[in-house]
């Protein structure tokens, strides 16, 4: 039965194998601030942090992360990249809006002011359709307030 | 007073005429220029919903003793069941409900393209509705798809009546009289809206009635389509959308698996859930259909357009609609002598759906690019060819506009323009820099019947109620925005309540750029009813005449100083409430309401690989008063990288033997990333249109994706002399284009050197 902090609270699933991470937060747990948008690691919406390193939820088996400390999206809810997101309107359907800030605190937590390059570097596994781009790159540039 | 008047009503570029019930539109517009709260900056109200990831999308929804579904699908193109094993599929582990094509309308024993729903599986869980697929052990006898859009002219297979033919003036006579002619043929791609909440749907019986969470951008279409097709009365359906993953026009109807979990639903009396996976929504959720135009211009040696002509091929699919590909070049223009003739062809290919200003994106990157190409030619400025061609009227029933600041946008355009000689001026090795511009027309005037109620309580905040979708675009802030507006009261004192078929009254599809100009005057309506009542009370409550008292910053205030907190007289309510109504009164009779504007790219490209990048995009557009500047650019920008994709990297590609779609995933099919946005500035002019509502205000959704395939073309001309056929412009379709224009200077040289 894996064994997983998420968020700062453990958690034992019993979850079959061949669960993902991601349908274990979102149907076992109820965290659906991950989403799914293509469920095979193409377009970032899913991401999570595993140790700190952005994750693919959906194509990661949840017993491959036996042991981890997963945050999500939830674990965020008060971080600065949430305003700053609202504040530079990083926001337009919002279905990829949870991947993107979970991307983009790894980011900041690695690279407190990150340059343009940076932002397109680490952020470009993150598909928006609405096209988001420009403003999600002001916001993490301005992250900080 | 409620009117009835027999009216066109238009979405996305289709007209039909018809009775509505209309309500005068009675309040004076505003004034022009940025006000209180309307025309400014203002964050999305549900922003950090969405960012925290609490927004409820359908996609989240999990109702207890859920049931999951998988549809079967055809992968062929054209075939018929032979036999199909429904019962092994009913004993596999989990399976509630199996529905074969004899059973629901929307299921089909003779697929016509790949993707068409044959049969379908509920389940206690989406992986076992999955696997039990396989057991139904399809047999199918494959026939021969048509698959090539020319072949099905020549066949007159059509998905409408046939050929829709349209002349002005006398066409052959003005092309052959003109001093110059230019002939090309251009192509455009199939691509697809790939919104990341694919379609779905969870379907409910409760009772005698059906409620359906949908993801959807017309809840009360939904109503309405699912009330005919389950036989109901339309308000023994439901339709709940609060949060929505993108939709750009393909999410307007209930599709086939709104029925199909619906039908399911009905069968095993659990809630059914029926949510596409990422490869059906590849294939089986519309697109924008692939063109092949063969277009001609004529004109006098001063630059004056005397002829503009073309044949449009919309290879549809299997069915769909033929959408005005050859709009622009009847609208664009004054030009006497106009022909088009537009073929909307039915093939096995899945079926189109709108897609942002669907046909106009397209017709524009052709008519844009033969204009340059014109220009070129005449060795005229391609900003000067557009302005001597400029439309004061509608040229196709010789309406006035009711409102048309293109000429501003071109002067606006000016000074990005004059750099043309700089930017060439870059070129750097195999680098050449280059600028294009392309103007832009399409609809987006919305329209009534639409409705919307304010409540006010005790504590002066205010409720706008109304069952609309907000689909991403921030239409329930620009709601908040007009109602905060109209009250006096601060934005954060408004909330919005919507997404609700039960709760709320009819609202207008969010589709063909009409939420705000359709939603927003019957908003303000309702903010005027209720503050009339207000000013009602108070007047009494104070002993003064109502014509000298007004609200404003959360005050009534008096013409001769007074000034009280409106809670001060909202609290005598207790908890009895105001209550505002409000309805978009009609369009203005007798004009064509459009929106206009142009764009300048800036490419660079390297001729030794085909690279092509695109450095900045200038976007000018007159939409009329814009409520909300920051989401206003929020949507300029996304359809301009929704076109920067449709311009260069996104193509559905298909096998041309079987019609099989091969790009069915985000990493086959090539969306632009974060990574591939150039510089994007926004510039819209922000005149309201004084014959439109009490608002003035257009939409805005579509214009910004419309002229950007052909500003960048026309750039990538103007750096390097090659001329784009045909999209998406790969490294392919780049070297094609150098190598023709090599060999075009060859030739000219060699007969240069002959006439020496």
């Amino acid at each position: 039965m894996p064994d997983l902090t998420i968020n700062g609270e453990r958690h034992e699933v019993d979850a079959p194998v061949g669960r993902s991470l991601a349908q274990t937060l979102r149907e076992t747990l109820g965290l659906t601030g991950t989403k799914v948008a293509c469920n095979e690691g193409h377009c970032g919406a899913c991401t999570v942090l595993v140790n700190g390193v952005p994750t693919l939820s959906c194509i990661t088996l949840v017993h491959t992360v036996d042991g981890a400390e997963i945050t999500t999206i939830e674990g965020l809810r008060d971080h600065p990249l949430v305003d700053a997101f609202v504040r530079a309107d990083a926001v337009q359907c919002g279905f990829c809006t949870p991947g993107q800030i979970v991307s983009a605190s790894a980011l900041v937590a690695a690279s407190p002011s990150p340059d343009r390059d940076e932002i397109r570097h680490a952020m470009s596994g993150n598909l928006c359709r609405c096209g988001t781009y420009p403003k999600i790159e002001e916001a993490i540039a301005n992250w900080q307030g | 007073m409620a009117r009835l008047i027999r009216t066109e009503k238009e979405v996305e570029g289709r007209y039909t005429e018809q009775w509505i019930v209309v309500e005068e539109d009675a309040l004076d517009q505003w004034p022009e220029g940025p006000l209180t709260h309307v025309g400014r900056d203002v964050p999305r109200i549900d922003g950090a919903q969405r960012a925290r990831g609490q927004a409820p999308f359908t996609a989240d929804l999990q109702l207890p003793g859920m049931l999951h579904t998988a549809v079967l699908r055809s992968p062929y193109a054209r075939a018929r069941v032979k036999s199909l094993n429904l019962d092994a599929a009913r004993s596999q582990p989990g399976v509630r409900g199996v529905l074969g094509p004899q059973e629901l309308e929307q299921l089909t024993d003779e697929p016509g393209y790949v993707g068409h729903a044959v049969a379908a599986v509920a389940a206690e869980t989406f992986g076992e509705a999955q696997a039990a697929l396989d057991a139904l052990a399809p047999e199918w006898e494959e026939l021969e798809p048509l698959l090539d859009p020319e072949e099905g002219v020549r066949r007159s297979s059509w998905v409408n009546d046939g050929p829709e033919t349209y002349e002005r003036g006398d066409f052959d006579r003005a092309v052959a009289q003109a001093d110059v002619v230019v002939e090309a043929e251009y192509r455009t791609q199939v691509v697809l809206h790939n919104s990341l909440e694919t379609h779905q749907a969870v379907c409910h019986w409760e009772e005698d009635g059906i409620t359906i969470y949908i993801s959807t951008q017309y809840i009360w279409g939904i109503r309405d389509a699912m009330a005919q097709r389950l036989d109901l009365p339309p308000d023994k359906v439901r339709v709940v959308c609060h949060a929505m993953g993108g939709g750009f026009g393909a999410k307007n109807g209930p599709g086939d698996y709104t029925s199909i979990a619906a039908e399911l639903a009905q069968r095993t009396g659990r809630p059914v859930k029926c949510a596409l996976t990422r490869r059906e929504e590849n294939i089986a959720t519309g697109n924008r259909n692939a063109t092949i135009q063969r277009l001609t211009a004529a004109a006098t040696a001063d630059g004056t357009l005397t002829a503009l002509g073309g044949e449009f091929i919309n290879a549809v699919g299997f069915a769909g609609w033929s959408p005005s590909t050859e709009g622009p070049m009847q609208m664009l223009y004054s030009c006497e002598n106009v022909r088009t003739t537009q073929y909307g062809v039915k093939l096995n290919m899945p079926p189109n759906a709108a897609f942002r200003a669907p046909g106009f994106v397209e017709g524009t990157f052709g008519l844009e690019c033969l204009l340059d190409e014109l220009a070129a030619k005449l060795d005229v400025d391609p900003l000067e060819l557009r302005r001597r061609n400029y439309a004061d009227s509608d040229r196709i029933d010789d309406r006035p506009f009711s409102s048309k600041n293109l000429a501003e946008c071109y002067r606006r355009a000016e000074p990005h323009w004059a750099k043309r000689d700089e930017i060439r001026a870059r070129a750097d090795g195999p680098w050449k820099h280059g600028i294009g511009l392309a103007s832009q027309i399409w609809y987006g005037g919305g329209g009534p019947p639409s409705y919307a109620w304010i409540r006010v309580g005790g504590d002066g905040r205010a409720q706008v109620v109304t069952a609309m979708q907000d689909i991403g675009t921030g239409t329930r802030t620009a709601m908040a925005q007009i109602a905060a507006e109209e009250l006096g009261i601060p934005v954060e004192h408004v909330q919005v309540s919507l997404g609700d078929s039960a709760r709320g009254p009819y609202a207008a599809i969010s589709a063909g750029s009409s939420t705000v100009p359709s939603m927003g005057p019957a908003v303000r309506a309702a903010a005027a009813d209720a503050k009339r009542q207000l000013i009602e009370i108070a007047a009494q409550r104070h002993h003064v005449e109502e014509r000298v008292l007004d609200i404003k910053d959360g005050a009534i205030v008096s013409a001769d100083g007074g000034s009280w907190p409106l809670t001060e007289i909202t609290g005598l309510l207790e908890d009895g409430q105001i209550l505002g109504k409000g309805a978009r009164g009609p369009n203005p009779t007798g004009m064509r309401v459009l929106t206009f504007g142009v764009q300048v790219a800036e490419v660079a490209v390297d001729t030794g690989t085909g690279e092509v990048r695109v450095d900045k995009v200038v976007a000018i557009h007159d939409v009329g008063r814009v409520i909300n500047t920051l989401g206003a650019s929020s949507q300029v920008e996304g359809g301009i990288i929704q076109g920067i994709g449709h311009t260069l990297s996104e193509e559905r590609i298909t096998d041309p033997h079987t019609g099989a779609p091969l790009t069915r995933t985000l990493d086959a099919y090539k969306m632009p990333t974060i990574a591939d946005v150039p510089e994007i500035v926004t510039d819209l002019v922000d005149v309201p249109d004084p014959h439109l509502t009490n608002l003035g205000s257009k939409g805005l959704g579509e214009p910004p994706i419309v002229p950007t395939a052909a500003a960048i073309a026309n750039a990538i001309r103007d750096a390097t002399g090659a001329d784009i056929r045909s999209l998406p412009i790969t490294r392919e379709e780049m070297l094609r284009a150098l190598r023709e224009a090599e060999e075009r200077a060859k030739e000219r040289d060699k007969v240069a050197a002959g006439s020496a």
